[in-house]
């Protein structure tokens, strides 16, 4: 560095060296002068340069530049481009992901929670976690009487972990998929719930060997999702960190802010009971999007640590927040959770019963009315959404449009979702449809759709186009706000190239964070399935 | 209205497993988008597919199509001394080129798009759409006189050896268009090299530059326009005028420096397009509007088209600075009039299949593209223009940029990997 210095100065004051010998001829030295002023103040701007670069290096091996904060004397290109960061950020750094695209769909759902809705039936899916065996150990049988928290089934890999009852009420029906494999466990609920008695667990007293074994029992375990690979932990892993995003920034998301209201303290128990579950931190994703200042349930957890987030979507997605606070590597395990896993996970210590109230939201266009509604984990989506459908060429999905699982009137919610769109089947012909400037969600300039930014679509489910080969580059990465190069994980994964794959970062994705990146793919790849395979493939490797 | 049309297509629907479901297949999608919904996946998808793109491309190319066109006419005329004002005989010049362009645009989609059907119906797929844009935009890097025969080989070898022996749309190294035209350069130099084939209907007879005699279809032209009392083509076979040839600003500076250039093409000439040249190449306003338009809707690469223009001004001030031949000592700045310079920037660098895939791959690209090009078309006195032969050579490098850019994105992971927290 010294030398290239040296060398730079060395190069300068070559050619004033000709410049002033060949001067001495008596005639006017204003333009030698003039150099040697220009020269001066590259010089002083070398040095500040310099200087400027150091402390970044500094701030690099403390490793202080992961924050985000801007370390230079300059002001960074976008931060003086950047609209003016919310007032309620003031005195934190905020990370501002420049990459993304909001979908704006129509049927946003009003902020009140219709008591009218209510489901009667509900069901638990063993097909909703990753890596189970299609047929667990069911322990239950039609028309016995559970209550909430009781056990429903569990992996016979792994007995430990418990899956239990969301309700209390009368199984109906266990539902088997091809091959003998259980689709889902049905329960018809009570009108007065019904809860498994959970003993008193004292927090500070116990090691942690204790609060596992506790939770596991208790039906608690499953909330957690281990990344890499979006599965439920074993009992024996620790996590390095466990993540949690406060906001959802897919199409039509429920608001969390609202959602959290008056849940609060088994948010902040939940909290506590995490935090000695793993030997690092917590980390908690807040929303500085809008102009009011999220939820004081998520401003004022304590102990945790706190990162602002601004961007367009996905930057609610956990997995893009844990990449900007302190990215997984391949040999790290890191929890994460959704907000209304944890107040389940907290309830079990304040109201000592398994509390899996759920508030979902209700969305899409073809709903009369989009609202949020109060129920209970894994409620059946047909009752849900009954006299609410415009018309019933419609599809179901748990979940939001771009991450979420197709269901029929007869299927339930998945266990983590807390949402339900509806929108239009797209199941018709359009003439010329690649030439006419369509009014369709689009992130390209070339439909005239980005002429008007506000426009709230009414998307449905056409593909618009044929499945093709790779062709455009550079799409993905504009819509993915990671150091990631996903074409070339893609395509390193239908390759079936292992070592590329870990090398290119798949451990750090999940199917929602590559969502966008499969909307807007020009030639209508299935990468979530793509990825969930090169992911299954390395999780069996490992 | 859309479902008599919809109806009509049902009824034509020849036996699935054909060579002609595959043709109706194409042609179905062409007139309708599919009724296909999403599963699996993402519920909502863009609106944008690969008809669209490559049809934007296509469409950001067309008023090179309409100049070009016009140009033929308009080369043609100046060169047997009628009609040199560049508005004048208007109806002739562009009824000319349209019959001198038209068998050659046939010929392309009738040879590329039969080629492109038949492998799609033997691998079993539904027809790509890759090869819209390269038969787009092969008529326009070919010399007006081509003979058709010759066009048939070089498309029939760009698409089979190029394209289709690796894949497919998408799987090619070489950009197939560029592919198509170097077939001409290396197997029929003479039809492709040289002062005659840049002026459409000018032969060389015993040292004498003569006219070629107007075919039927002129006739039928001019029996229209006396119709309207116009001016009319005529039998042919008219002299050159005196101390005619239809050298390129190329060849010319490659024997005589920017001296030699200026003296025969002004560079408004050069500019606007109205000089001897491949038929899209020549106006460089057009070309640079279409480049717009493909940046604005973001198709093609601005990275590739800026990085590009730094390596050609690079290599253009270094050539200044040295003056070892009088064509080096052309200021930088004239080398973006003369040549395809641009046409091969904004169409040809930025194929985002040969292209360098990866954002940092792009701009070292395109800058090499730029510094070769250059080279080649001021170095070598062989070839008349380098851009052409330094894009293929750089796609054939592009897997290996792309190479160097990801793996340093796995080193940096392996760093954090090895660090400790």
């Amino acid at each position: 560095m010294k030398n290239r210095v040296f060398y730079l100065l060395f190069l300068l004051l070559l050619p004033l060296g000709t410049l002033l010998a060949q001067s001495t001829g008596g005639s006017s030295n204003y333009f030698v002068y003039g150099i040697l002023a220009i020269a001066v103040i590259l010089f002083l701007g070398l040095i500040v340069q310099v200087s400027d670069n150091l402390l970044a290096i500094e701030a690099k091996r403390v490793g202080a530049d992961k924050t985000g904060t801007n370390f230079s004397i300059f002001p960074r290109l976008n931060e003086l481009l950047a609209p003016k960061a919310p007032a309620y950020t003031e005195g934190h750094t905020v990370i501002r992901t420049q990459r993304g695209f909001d979908i704006k769909l129509e049927g946003e759902a009003i902020k009140t929670i219709d008591s009218s809705v209510q489901a009667n039936t509900f069901a638990l899916q063993p097909r909703n976690f990753h890596g189970m065996s299609p047929i667990p150990k069911v322990e239950v049988e039609p028309r016995q009487q559970v209550k909430a928290g009781d056990v429903l089934f569990y992996d016979k890999r792994y007995p430990e972990i418990k899956y239990v009852a969301p309700v209390s009420g009368e199984i109906v029906a266990v539902n088997r998929a091809e091959k003998r494999a259980i689709k889902e466990v049905v329960i018809l609920a009570d009108k007065n719930m019904q809860y498994r008695e959970v003993p008193a667990f004292n927090l500070d007293g116990s090691s942690r060997e204790e609060l596992v074994n506790f939770l596991a029992e208790y039906g608690a375990w499953p909330l957690l999702t281990q990344r890499p690979f979006d599965v439920v932990p074993g009992l024996k892993d620790v996590p390095r960190d466990i993540f949690i995003s406060t906001f959802d920034s897919a199409p039509l998301a429920p608001d969390l802010n609202f959602v959290v209201e008056g849940r609060g303290n088994h948010f902040q128990k939940g909290l506590d009971v995490l935090s000695k579950l793993t030997p690092g931190r917590i980390y908690l994703g807040l929303d500085a999007r809008g102009e009011k200042a999220p939820s004081t349930v998520f401003t004022k957890a304590e102990g945790v640590e706190q990162y602002w987030f601004n961007g367009k979507h996905p930057v609610g997605n956990v997995g893009i927040q844990i990449h900007h606070i302190n990215p997984i590597r391949p040999q790290d395990k890191v929890w994460v959770l959704n907000v209304q896993d944890v107040i389940t996970l907290g309830a079990l210590f304040t109201e000592r019963r398994f509390n899996a109230e759920r508030v979902v939201v209700l969305t899409g266009a073809e709903l009369k009315q989009p609202v949020y509604v109060r129920t209970y984990l894994g409620a059946n989506i047909g009752e849900l959404v009954k006299n609410n459908l415009k018309n019933d060429h419609v599809r179901l999905i748990s979940g939001d449009v771009l991450s979420g699982k197709t269901k029929s009137e007869a299927d339930f919610l998945n266990f983590h979702d807390d949402q339900i769109t509806v929108i239009e089947e797209g199941d018709d012909y359009v003439l010329f449809g690649w030439l006419t400037p369509r009014l369709v969600p689009s992130v390209s300039p070339a439909l005239p759709s980005f002429l008007f930014p506000n426009i709230q679509f009414k998307a449905n489910t056409n593909t618009n186009g044929e499945e093709r080969a790779f062709v455009v580059t550079g799409q993905y990465e504009a819509v993915l706000p990671m150091d990631i190069y996903p074409q070339h994980l893609f395509k390193a994964i239908l390759a079936n190239d292992f070592e590329k794959m870990e090398g290119l970062g798949i451990h750090e994705l999940s199917e929602e964070d590559v969502a966008l990146c499969e909307f807007v793919c020009t030639s209508k790849q299935p990468l979530q399935e793509i990825l969930r395979e090169g992911l299954d493939a390395v999780h069996a490797e490992s | 209205m859309k479902q008599t049309i919809l109806d009509l297509f049902k009824r034509l629907e020849p036996k699935k497993g054909t060579i002609a479901h595959t043709a109706y297949d194409a042609f179905f999608t062409f007139a309708f988008t599919p009724n296909e919904v999403t599963h699996n996946g993402v519920h909502v998808r863009d609106g944008m597919d690969l008809k669209r793109t490559m049809v934007q491309v296509v469409i950001a190319m067309q008023l090179c199509y309409i100049f070009g066109t016009y140009n033929i006419g308009h080369q043609h005329f100046v060169a047997i001394g009628q009609y040199t004002e560049f508005f004048a005989g208007f109806h002739l010049k562009l009824v000319y080129g349209f019959i001198q362009l038209l068998p050659i645009w046939v010929v392309t989609h009738a040879v590329g798009l039969g080629i492109e059907f038949f492998y799609a119906f033997k691998r079993k797929h539904a027809v790509e759409e890759g090869f819209l844009v390269s038969g787009a935009l092969i008529p326009l890097i070919m010399p007006p006189d081509i003979p058709l025969w010759i066009l048939t080989l070089s498309i029939a070898f760009a698409v089979i050896i190029g394209k289709e022996a690796f894949g497919g749309t998408g799987m090619n190294i070489l950009n197939i268009a560029l592919l198509a035209r170097v077939f001409v350069f290396f197997a029929y130099p003479t039809y492709i090299s040289g002062d005659e084939v840049w002026v459409s209907g000018i032969e060389k007879v015993n040292g004498q530059y003569i006219s070629d005699t107007y075919g039927w279809a002129h006739h039928l032209f001019d029996w229209i326009f006396k119709g309207f009392g116009w001016t009319s083509f005529g039998e042919g076979g008219l002299a050159a005028i005196d101390g005619y040839s239809g050298a390129t600003p190329l060849s010319l500076g490659a024997a005589g420096g920017w001296e030699a250039i200026s003296s025969r093409y002004t560079p408004a000439e050069m500019w606007w397009g109205t000089i001897p040249g491949s038929i899209g190449e020549t106006s460089k306003p057009f070309i640079i509007l279409g480049a717009l338009y493909l940046i604005f809707i973001n198709i093609a690469s601005w990275r590739v088209m800026v990085s590009m223009v730094l390596g050609l001004i690079t290599m253009g001030l270094i050539f200044n600075a040295w003056g070892w031949s009088p064509f080096m000592e052309v200021p930088w700045y004239y080398h973006f009039y003369m040549g395809s310079f641009l046409f091969a920037m904004a169409f040809m660098a930025t194929d985002p299949v040969t292209a360098a895939s990866t954002t940092r791959g792009k701009w070292i690209y395109g800058f090499f593209i730029g510094v070769l090009g250059l080279v080649i078309r001021v170095i070598n006195p062989a070839y008349p223009e380098g851009w052409m032969l330094a894009i293929l050579f750089m796609n054939v490098f592009a897997p290996l940029i792309d190479h160097f850019v990801i793996q340093a994105n796995i080193r940096r992971r392996l760093k954090r990997a090895k660090a400790s927290v």
